[in-house]
């Protein structure tokens, strides 16, 4: 009898994992309703975002969201593969743990001191250094010199980029690093046999092996960034616009809803906001399902 | 030897040398990153700790005072959203790896909870707003416990089943045939056996939520003084940093760097003795 009575409590729990997430969306699209309704499908490509006149569109922080996480990526995967070759291929054994250690705590640190650090030490840095480097350096080349135009702010799409890349590290780190270790020894110890450097091993068999798990990782990374609300906040500008420039202020999604939400009044504005959320939520799910799927099939591979 | 050969040979040496000096410089660059933070947050944080920060209220510009109300408050609404998030938590995942093993319901659920793992957490504060404080009609801590608490769940879920595996099925058949009944070979052999499993999951799960800030924005807003009320706004050190981080006060910017300071350490002590502990299982066994 109580068998069957906790059998059932325990089924109600993880049902509960389900209508949580049902309840996420059906809040977030009851809230979306007024602002859907008024703007329709073209809140998506709108780009004004004026309360006073209540017009309000999506596409400035869409743009933002998708364009920080994207350099985020573009310099966070990189660093991750290299951190995770560097702990399985070269790292002494005994520096392992602790280094793998600390580079996972670096997804401990609250993304709100990612933020206070981004505004106080690192921004103040790029606006003396980085920034003006890349004004002068591409001044003359036709494309790139709209891309890094205008003055340095400090704060800005790069800024915040460059922050996200920082934290998506740990995670993409610590799941390639998992999958790389999954490689056969048989399989590496061959390449090593016919003569391979350790570079054309990472090259030519863990990373074709270990592809999809990467991809997997890389995603699960993204998924990240575009959600990742405080640390872009704090060095983003919050400027409803899309620049050119990408030193140039502008916002994201989450720092809308993170700066605005409270001081939000009247109606449309509060549900143009909660549809922004409802629209982050829809992408970073998507984003998310495909990394679990790429690592539940990794997985299945591995186990065969 | 043939020179065109040689001349291969040169060429991949130095792409081996590049890439393994790329691979050395990208952990040292992130070895870096965490050394930079930290001792940022020490040199601008630690000079202001004093014991005024744990005695006094938040001040107003201008003032002095220190950090009790949002210390007290981040203290009380994770503990709430730990004691509301856990049981629920560890009830799905002792489903997940006791009663519906390799159920159609087991991986649904794993899928949605690994989805739900890393979703953004300001999409959770706007649910939250959405199911509590707007019928509510007002900003409450119990607001903030409950989004908290949704953080909470996927991590102690996802850990709860882990371990749960980890237990061989031997020692449950064991119990089985001794006449225990399912639910006593789970909470007597099974727990047991992955205590320290379970625990580790639990302080993770705090490490997480202690220093979220995004889903408290607008569930318990802030406080700028005393209270207890669980229906009233509540002060937590996340959003007050976020305030007098911003704020033009440098009196207000010092407490926010040695709030944060507070928080990151708390964060990752607590993230070490997790590891630790799980550790420690690691060589028992």
């Amino acid at each position: 009898m109580l068998d069957g009575v906790v059998k059932v409590l325990t089924r109600i729990a993880a049902i509960t994992v389900l209508v949580m997430l049902g309840g996420v969306i059906v809040a977030l699209v009851d809230g979306s309703i007024p602002a859907l309704r008024a703007y329709g499908f073209s809140f998506i490509y709108t780009e004004s975002w004026n309360p006073v006149t209540e017009k309000f569109g999506a596409a400035a922080p869409i743009f933002g969201t998708v364009v920080t996480s994207f350099i985020a990526m573009l310099i966070g995967v990189p660093l991750s593969l290299g951190i995770a070759i560097f702990l399985t291929e070269l790292c002494p054994p005994r520096l392992k743990r602790p280094i793998s250690t600390a580079i996972e705590l670096l997804a401990g640190i609250p993304s709100i001191i990612y933020g206070i650090w981004g505004l106080f030490v690192l921004a103040p840095l790029l606006q003396r250094t980085l920034q003006p480097w890349l004004i002068s350096a591409f001044e003359d080349i036709p494309v790139l010199s709209n891309l890094f135009a205008g003055p340095p702010y400090g704060i800005g799409i790069l800024t915040a980029a460059l922050i996200l890349s920082i934290m998506v590290l740990p995670f993409i780190t610590s799941i390639t690093r998992d999958v790389f270790e999954t490689v056969p020894p048989m399989l590496k110890e061959s390449a090593y046999g016919l003569g391979c450097t350790t570079w054309e091993v990472v090259r030519d068999i863990v990373l074709p092996y270990t592809r999809t798990g990467v991809i997997g990782g890389v995603m699960l990374g993204l998924g990240r960034a575009l959600g990742e609300t405080m640390a872009v906040t704090f060095v983003i500008g919050n400027a409803h616009r899309i620049a050119n420039s990408l030193l140039a202020p502008g916002t994201t999604i989450s720092a809308s809803i993170a700066n605005e939400f409270t001081e939000a009044d009247g109606e449309l504005y509060t549900s143009s906001l909660i549809a922004l959320g409802l629209i982050l939520f829809v992408i970073t799910f998507i984003v998310l399902a495909g990394a679990r799927l790429l690592l539940a099939r990794m997985k299945r591979a591995e186990g065969k | 030897m043939n020179p065109a050969v040689l001349k291969q040979y040169a060429r991949r040496k130095r792409s081996h040398k590049i890439a393994m000096v790329c691979s050395f410089a990208a952990a040292a660059l992130g070895l870096l990153a965490l050394a930079w933070i930290l001792a940022t947050l020490f040199a601008k944080g630690f000079g202001g700790l004093n014991w005024a920060v744990f005695s006094e209220m938040t001040p107003p510009p201008g003032g002095e005072g220190g950090l009790l109300n949002p210390i007290f408050g981040s203290i009380v609404q994770t503990v709430v959203a730990t004691l509301i998030g856990t049981p629920i938590g560890m009830l799905a995942g002792t489903f997940m790896a006791e009663y519906g093993r390799n159920t159609k319901l087991t991986m649904v659920v794993r899928f949605i909870n690994d989805v739900l793992l890393s979703a953004p957490s300001i999409v959770v504060g706007l649910f939250v707003y959405e199911i509590m404080v707007r019928p509510m009609g007002h900003f409450s801590a119990w607001a903030g416990s409950v989004a908290l608490a949704i953080l909470v769940l996927p991590v102690v879920v996802r850990t709860t089943e882990d371990m749960l595996l980890l237990v061989p099925d031997s020692l449950r058949e064991a119990a089985s045939a001794l006449g225990a009944p399912r639910w006593m070979v789970i909470q007597q052999i099974c727990y047991r056996a992955a205590r320290a499993g379970l625990i580790t999951g639990i302080l993770l799960a705090i490490a997480r939520i202690s220093g979220e800030t995004a889903p408290l924005l607008f569930t318990s807003l802030n406080n700028q003084f005393w209270s207890t009320d669980m229906n009233a706004p509540m002060a937590n050190l996340p959003v007050v940093i976020f305030q007098f981080a911003l704020s033009p006060y440098e009196d207000w910017q010092r407490l926010a760097w040695v709030g944060a300071l507070i928080i990151t350490l708390a964060v990752l002590s607590l993230n070490i003795a997790a590891r630790a502990l799980s550790a420690q299982r690691a060589s028992d066994r």
